[in-house]
C-alpha cells in the first residue's frame, strides 16, 4: 500500500500559496481541497453549497455567538467544524490529498502522512501580484492584502493554539518572493520527496 | 461608596467576560464571586455578616428549606441553594431518562402516531416541545427534538430548519409556563415564595394562549415550505421502530414512573409542603437507586459547570444587593414610572425581554428579583404581578435572537452540525415577530387580569 501524503498549505494573501498548492497537487497527482471542499460536503449531505460558502474561512463573531455545552450557534464556527470533520474523515480513510488553509496543519496534526507548509512573501511583491491578478489599483490591493490576512489570522487563531504563520506550527515556512512560484514549488518538491523517502 | 462601585464593576466585568467567552462562564462567575467576597464584603464593607448571609449555607440546615407548612420565600439574599439542588436533581433524572432512550422513543412514537407525515409531525413536535419544556430543561428538550427532527428530515426528505425554529420557540414558551420550566422561573419562585400552581395559573395561562397563537403563526410563516415538503413526501418502506430505541425496558418503566412522580410532586408541592429542594433530592436519589451500577455514570454526566455558574452568579448579585445598588436601580424605575404599577409592569416586561434577547437571562433574572422586591415594598403593591412580568419578559425575550437562550444555541448548533446553517438573519426574521407577539399577548393578559 502506498504511503499516505497530506500536504497542508497555509498562505499569506498574495503569496501565491494557492498556486503552489495546485502545482504540488498536479505533481503528485493528488486531489486539491480548498473552497471546493464545501461543494463536496454539500453534495454528500444534499445541502446548498452557497449557504456554507458564505461563512467559509471567516472568524466567529464574538458578540453574535454563544457557546452552550460545547455547542455554538455561530455559522462560521459550524461551517469550520463541518470541514474539520470532513478533513479528518478523509485523512482517517487513508486518502492522500492537498488542502489549502482551513487550519489543516493543526486539525490533521495527528496523521503521520501530514506535511505542513506555510507560504509567505514580501509585502510589496504580494501587493503587486494581487494588483496584477485581480486587476485592481495598488492601493486597493494593499487594502485587500491587509484585510484578508487579518481575517485569515483571526479565523486560524480562534481554532488553533499556535498562531497563524508561526513557524513552529509548520514543517516548513517559505518566502515565495525569493525563488518565485516555480522555484518554491521545486524546492518544496525536493523537501517532500526527502521526507517521503525517510518514511 | 467604594463597595458599591466595586460591586457594580465586578458585575459589569463579569457580564463582558461572559459575552467574550475567553474563559468558560462558570470560571468567570466563580472568580467574580470570589472577588465580590474579598473586595466588596471584605475590603469595602468589612462585613463578615454579609459573607455569611450571601453564602447562605446555614439555610440548608433549617427544616423550612426542605418542608414548609405555608408558602414562604426560600431566602431573601445570596446563594439560592434551593434552585441549585433542584436543578441538580432534575439533571440526574433527565440523564436517567435519556440513558434508557425515553426522549428519542417519545419523539419517534409521536412521529409514528401521525404516520410520518410532515405537517402533522411539525404541529405535534411544536406542542411536544412546549409540554416537555414545562417539566424538563429546554436544552435537553431541544437536544433530543432537534436531533430526531434532522433524522426524520433526512428520511422523509424535508427541510428541518422551520421545524427546529418552531420547536425552539415553543420550548422557551413552555418553559415560561411553570416554576421548573426555565431557570429564571425557579429562581423567581424560590426567592419570592411562589408555588408550581401559582406559575401555572399565571404565566401558564399566558403561555397556553400564546402556544395556540404560535402554532398558527409558525404554520402560517412556513406554510409554503411545509406544503412543498409534504407534497414531495415519498413512500417509505422502512420506518424507524420506536420500541427498538429503548435500551433498557425495566429502566424505561422506572424512569417514566420517577418522571411522573416528579410532575405530581411539583404540581402538589404547595399542598404537601415539600419544597423544590426536597423534590430535587428525592428524584435524584430515586433515579440513582434505580440506576444501580450505572449511578456513577449518571452522576458524572451532571452539568457541574452550570451549577457552579449559578453559585458564582448568586454571590455577585448578592454583592449588588448587600451594597444597596439594586435598591438604587429600583428607585430609578419607580421614578420613571412615577409609582404607576402599570407602567412599572410594562417597563419590567419590555426591559427584561430586550435584555434577555442579547444577554443570558439567568443573571438578568437573578439581578431583577431584589429590584422587584424593593419596588413592591416601596409602593405597597403585590410583587406577584411584577414577578409574572419578569418571568415572561426573560423567558420569551430569550427566543428573539440566536444567543438569547441556551435552547436556541443548542438547536441551531445541532442543525448546523449536519450542514443546515441557521444565520442570524434567517433566525431573527421569524423569531423576532414571534417574540414581540407573545410579549404583547403577555402585556394585554396581565393588564386585563390584574389592573
Amino acid at each position: 500500500m502506498e504511503k499516505q501524503l497530506i500536504l497542508a498549505v497555509g498562505r499569506e494573501f498574495g503569496s501565491g500559496g494557492h498556486e503552489i498548492a495546485e502545482k504540488l497537487a498536479a505533481i503528485y497527482g493528488l486531489p486539491l481541497y480548498d473552497r471546493n471542499l464545501l461543494d463536496t460536503v454539500a453534495k454528500e449531505c444534499n445541502l446548498q453549497p452557497e449557504m456554507l460558502k458564505r461563512f467559509d474561512e471567516k472568524p466567529r463573531n464574538l458578540l453574535l455567538s454563544r457557546k452552550e455545552r460545547g455547542l455554538s450557534n455561530s455559522p462560521e464556527y459550524n461551517v469550520a467544524h463541518l470541514q474539520f470533520n470532513y478533513m479528518k474523515e478523509k485523512a482517517a480513510s487513508g486518502e492522500s490529498f492537498v488542502i489549502v488553509g482551513r487550519c489543516a496543519e493543526t486539525i490533521l496534526k495527528e496523521y503521520e502522512g501530514l506535511i505542513s507548509i506555510f507560504v509567505h512573501g514580501d509585502i510589496d511583491k504580494r501587493i503587486e501580484r494581487i494588483s496584477r491578478t485581480m486587476k485592481v489599483s495598488a492601493k486597493k490591493a494593499e487594502q485587500l492584502v491587509a484585510e484578508t490576512d487579518r481575517k485569515r489570522r483571526h479565523y486560524h487563531d480562534s481554532y488553533c493554539e499556535l498562531k497563524w504563520g508561526d513557524a513552529r506550527n509548520y514543517n516548513i515556512a517559505i518566502d515565495s518572493s525569493v525563488l518565485g512560484i516555480d522555484g518554491t514549488v521545486e524546492l518544496l518538491k525536493q523537501y517532500i520527496d526527502r521526507i517521503m523517502q525517510n518514511r | 461608596m467604594i463597595a458599591e462601585v466595586m460591586s457594580v464593576a465586578i458585575f459589569l466585568i463579569m457580564f463582558v467576560l461572559i459575552i467574550l467567552e475567553k474563559w468558560e462562564r462558570h470560571q468567570i462567575t466563580l472568580v467574580s464571586g470570589l472577588a465580590t467576597i474579598v473586595l466588596v464584603f471584605g475590603l469595602g464593607m468589612h462585613s463578615l455578616d454579609a459573607v455569611i448571609e450571601t453564602l447562605n449555607i446555614h439555610g440548608i440546615f433549617k427544616l423550612s428549606f426542605w418542608y414548609q407548612a405555608g408558602e414562604a420565600a426560600e431566602n431573601s439574599t445570596g446563594i439560592n441553594w434551593a434552585t441549585i439542588i433542584f436543578v441538580a436533581g432534575m439533571m440526574v433524572m433527565v440523564e436517567g431518562m435519556a440513558h434508557v432512550g425515553f426522549f428519542r422513543w417519545l419523539c419517534m412514537k409521536i412521529a409514528k402516531l401521525v404516520r410520518y407525515q410532515v405537517i402533522p409531525i411539525y404541529i405535534t413536535f411544536m406542542i411536544l416541545s412546549g409540554v416537555l419544556a414545562m417539566f424538563i430543561d429546554s436544552i435537553t428538550v431541544i437536544l433530543f427534538l432537534a436531533a430526531v427532527t434532522i433524522e426524520l428530515a433526512q428520511l422523509l426528505k424535508f427541510n428541518p430548519i422551520p421545524m427546529i425554529l418552531s420547536e425552539i420557540f415553543c420550548a422557551n414558551l413552555g418553559g415560561s409556563a411553570t416554576m421548573c420550566g426555565d431557570p429564571p422561573n425557579i429562581i423567581i419562585g424560590t426567592s419570592l415564595g411562589y408555588s408550581f400552581a401559582d406559575f401555572i395559573q399565571n404565566t401558564g395561562l399566558i403561555a397556553g394562549v400564546s402556544l395556540v397563537v404560535m402554532v398558527f403563526y409558525f404554520y402560517f410563516v412556513f406554510r409554503k415550505e411545509l406544503k412543498k415538503d409534504a407534497e414531495a413526501e415519498k413512500a417509505m418502506n422502512v420506518y424507524p421502530e420506536p420500541d427498538k430505541i429503548i435500551t433498557d425496558k425495566r429502566g424505561f418503566v422506572i424512569s417514566t414512573i420517577i418522571f411522573l412522580c416528579a410532575v405530581v410532586m411539583l404540581i402538589t408541592h404547595a399542598q404537601t409542603g415539600l419544597t423544590v429542594a426536597f423534590i430535587g433530592v428525592f428524584i435524584a436519589a430515586a433515579t440513582l437507586i434505580a440506576a444501580g451500577k450505572n449511578a456513577i455514570t449518571l452522576v458524572k454526566k451532571v452539568d457541574y459547570k452550570t451549577l457552579s455558574f449559578f453559585i458564582g452568579l448568586f454571590i455577585v448579585v448578592g454583592g449588588l444587593e448587600q451594597t444597596g445598588v439594586l435598591e438604587i436601580m429600583a428607585g430609578f424605575i419607580e421614578k420613571i414610572s412615577k409609582g404607576d404599577t402599570i407602567i412599572m409592569t410594562v417597563i419590567i416586561i419590555t426591559v427584561s425581554a430586550v435584555a434577555s434577547a442579547f444577554v443570558d437571562n439567568i443573571p438578568f433574572a437573578a439581578t431583577m428579583i431584589p429590584v422587584i422586591k424593593s419596588l413592591a415594598s416601596m409602593n405597597g403593591i403585590d410583587a406577584s404581578v411584577l414577578a409574572w412580568a419578569l418571568a415572561m419578559g426573560t423567558d420569551i425575550g430569550g427566543s428573539a435572537t440566536p444567543i438569547g437562550a441556551s435552547a436556541n444555541v443548542v438547536g441551531i448548533a445541532v442543525a448546523s452540525k449536519e450542514g443546515y446553517i441557521i444565520s442570524w438573519g434567517k433566525y431573527c426574521k421569524v423569531m423576532v415577530p414571534a417574540s414581540v407577539l407573545v410579549i404583547l399577548i403577555s402585556i394585554i393578559m396581565i393588564y386585563l387580569r390584574y389592573f
